[in-house]
């Protein structure tokens, strides 16, 4: 029974993958017998399982996940967080004071108001409830400087690169300190606005670029390059 | 105003704007154009000229509509007060209310409604300029932007109509043969499961001019799915060589 | 609007299986059919259709209007329909909806398309002046099925709608004693399927409208043509389940015009 489409091929929702005993497994779904895509991407498959890596998608919140987030709401016990997705998240008080939450004496907007940023991480989420977020761990919290880029959640494994050989060459090249939330919101914090842009412009390229092959050396060079024009004032 | 005109097909059998009775009219697809909408797609079908954007999954407005194990789709058609001939009034039409349900219910049957439980997709479509067959190009174009938003699907849904003109059964009937002709039947579908998702007529048809009607409709909505395939695998396709073209226009 | 459980379902569902429904009829049966004329003695023609217990009552009135500029020579014909809040618990007030909206416009395709009312003898001044007729079609309970129980009225209501009697005397318009009948030409019948699992069934009754996948349905005329068709729900059909579907209207049509007599 058949493999239709070969590994890498592009598929659009519908077109059928493959025929047979096979496993549907990402934005795939099996009917009767056969597999189709569900969303535009990339044919992959491993002996029995057949994906589509997206290329597009939106982020759907999963426990664990570390996400970038921005406050849209104070509440009474807690802030609304937009983190991406088709659903908002919830950030109790008691949290993020790591105390138990005193509405006399809290005055919650001092601590987080309408607009701010954290790095938090999703720590409970069904079908019946929106996600609720944490930043009571090393590395969360509150975000005070730096730069913001939106991309497709999809493409956040392809920053990363394989062991991190992608993301770890743009923070060597541009000094950068990088921190990826899976919801496809990378915050950039680097020594100056050049060096963060520069991290930008390399993140959006390979955003744009992501389906392609030999793209690690394409964006190293292209960030060498973007250096030298500047007089090499990066280290 | 419009004078009817004597004939909708000559003696060589050709119509009013030059077609074979089973010719399409020239169309053209592009996805993306909307930057603010999570999807978006733009259709030309001869004069017809449409955009559809889709905002979702997000959170359900009002709340209380929202539905704990299923997604909540909404669909908007409007035609702009500039997009025929004499200056239609903005307010919804009675029209534009139900073309705004059968629109919905012929894309609802592609999207995997229990996916996403209290969210909602808005479909929007706007007909900037519109020549007949506009539920049709709109359909076509709405699927393209659900496609372009990233939410999952069971298949395209795309839609092409049938109908009947001076005794000869036609494909793509433009607004003069609309008005003048004597059946139109549009149909959606989503061809790689056979399934069908809208159909209607109005006209008069004997049963054995229905089937070929549906049947020659059916053979329209295969040609262009192809075209709306195109479209969306357009922005990931790198020039290579004869047979990645960009283009998508369909002449036939 | 009530859920259905999922036990009802699974219940319908199964039965259909077995080609049998939960009133005991087969899938091309119809209810129960009443049909009562002439009833609303204020209204030109009037028909009330009980199909099981759905419950429609259509008036028709007949007034003078202009024409539409691009039918100069031809009367005019507006349907418009009511869920009136009482015939469903899950009815509210308000002006029309997307489902009386979309109910009126398939009446009047059935109408319109196969030219049941010879418009043009409806001018009194061509161009200026020609009788306008409303139909109105209120759903007084519903049970399952509008569109054929509607649509039925409807031509009922008009196969005995008067119209009046008028000269032009000095360029004004004068209305005489006595009636004439509306000049008719056909007698549309609307049937409707329901699609349920992989089969088709006629005339749904409430809960298969909750159950069902989609819905299709076709307008025939007189001469067995099927002039409106109109699927609704948001499932889908296979090629050959609309064409079954449109034999089945065919045979149901042809049968139900039997039985009526306007």
């Amino acid at each position: 029974m058949p493999i239709l489409l070969e590994k890498r091929q592009l598929v659009v929702p519908g077109d059928l993958i493959a025929e047979g005993d096979y496993i549907a497994g990402e934005n795939t779904y099996k009917e009767k017998d056969k597999i189709y895509a569900s969303r535009v991407g990339i044919v992959e498959y491993e002996t029995k399982k057949v994906d589509v890596v997206a290329l597009r998608s939106f982020y759907v919140p999963r426990m664990g996940d570390v996400v970038i987030g921005t406050i849209m709401e104070v509440g009474f016990n807690g802030w609304t967080v937009d983190i991406n997705s088709p659903y908002p998240a919830l950030l109790r008080a008691s949290d993020v004071l790591s105390r138990p939450f005193r509405p006399q004496k809290d005055d919650l907007p001092q601590v987080l108001d309408a607009g701010d940023l954290v790095v938090a991480k999703v720590v409970s989420y069904d079908r019946t409830h929106d996600p609720q977020l944490t930043v009571a761990e090393p590395g969360l919290g509150k975000i005070t400087r730096g730069q913001i880029v939106k991309v497709t959640p999809t493409k956040v494994p392809r920053i990363i690169g394989r062991k991190g050989s992608m993301i770890s060459m743009i923070k060597q090249e541009t000094g950068c300190n990088i921190i990826l939330g899976v919801n496809g919101i990378v915050l950039i914090t680097g020594k100056n606005l050049e060096d963060e842009q520069l991290a930008m412009m390399a993140i959006l390229k390979i955003e744009a670029e992501s389906h392609t092959t030999g793209l690690t050396d394409r964006i190293t060079q292209m960030l060498r390059q973007e250096k030298n024009k500047k007089g090499g004032k990066t280290e | 105003m419009n004078e009817k005109p004597e004939k909708l097909i000559d003696k060589k059998g050709l119509r009013l704007d030059g077609r074979k009775p089973d010719e399409l009219r020239p169309i053209k697809m592009e996805v993306g154009v909307i930057s603010n909408a999570n999807g978006s797609a733009y259709i030309e079908w001869g004069k017809n000229k449409i955009v559809a954007a889709v905002y979702g999954p997000r959170e359900v407005h009002p709340k209380h509509l929202a539905l704990q194990d299923s997604t909540v789709l909404k669909c908007r058609y409007h035609m702009a007060s500039f997009s025929v001939q004499e200056r239609k009034s903005p307010a919804p039409s009675r029209r534009e209310i139900e073309l705004s349900k059968v629109i919905r219910e012929s894309l609802e049957p592609a999207i995997f409604m229990e996916y996403y439980p209290r969210t909602m997709i808005d479909v929007f479509i706007e007909v900037l300029q519109a020549d007949g067959g506009t539920r049709c190009a709109s359909i076509t174009a709405a699927s393209l932007a659900l496609a372009d938003s990233g939410i999952p699907m069971r298949d395209l849904v795309v839609a092409c109509a049938a109908g009947k003109i001076e005794n000869t059964v036609v494909l793509d009937l433009f607004d003069t043969e609309d008005k003048v002709g004597s059946a139109d039947v549009p149909v959606a579908m989503m061809p790689n499961l056979n399934a069908i998702t809208l159909l209607q007529m109005d006209g008069i048809l004997t049963y054995e001019e229905f089937e070929k009607a549906v049947n020659m409709a059916i053979e329209g909505c295969k040609t262009v799915y192809a075209v709306q395939k195109e479209a969306l695998k357009a922005k990931y396709v790198t020039v290579k060589g004869e047979e990645e073209s960009q283009e998508e226009e369909v002449e036939e | 609007m009530s859920v259905i459980t999922k036990v009802k379902r699974r219940q319908i569902e199964q039965l259909i299986e077995k080609n049998s429904r939960l009133d005991g009829r087969g899938p091309l049966e119809y209810r129960e059919m009443k049909l009562e004329q002439g009833l609303i003695e204020r209204a030109e023609g009037s028909a009330r259709v009980l199909l099981g217990k759905t419950e429609v009552v259509v008036g028709t009135k007949i007034e003078t209007g202009e024409p539409f500029p691009d039918t100069p020579n031809e009367g005019v014909l507006t349907v418009n329909a009511e869920l009136v809040p009482f015939a469903s618990p899950g009815y509210e007030p308000g002006p029309p909806d997307e489902n009386s909206i979309e109910l009126a416009r398939i009446v009047d395709r059935g109408i319109r398309e196969s030219k049941m009312i010879d418009t043009e003898k409806l001018v009194i001044e061509p161009g200026k002046k020609v009788f306008v007729v409303f139909v109105d079609v209120y759903v007084l309970n519903y049970d399952g099925n509008l569109i054929d129980a509607s649509a039925l009225a409807a031509v009922a209501a008009l196969s005995n709608t008067k119209m009046p009697k008028y000269e032009i005397e000095e360029g004004e318009i004068k209305i005489k004693s006595g009636y004439e009948q509306l000049p008719l030409r056909k007698h549309p019948i609307t049937v409707t399927c329901a699609k349920i699992g992989n089969k088709l069934l006629v005339d749904p009754w409430l809960e298969e409208e909750q159950v069902m996948d989609a819905r299709i349905s076709f307008a025939i005329d007189d001469d067995g043509n099927i002039c409106a068709i109109q699927k609704g729900g948001s499932g889908f059909l296979e090629p050959s389940q609309v064409f079954e579907a449109a034999k089945i209207a065919k045979e149901k049509a042809k049968e139900l015009r039997k039985k009526v007599n306007w």
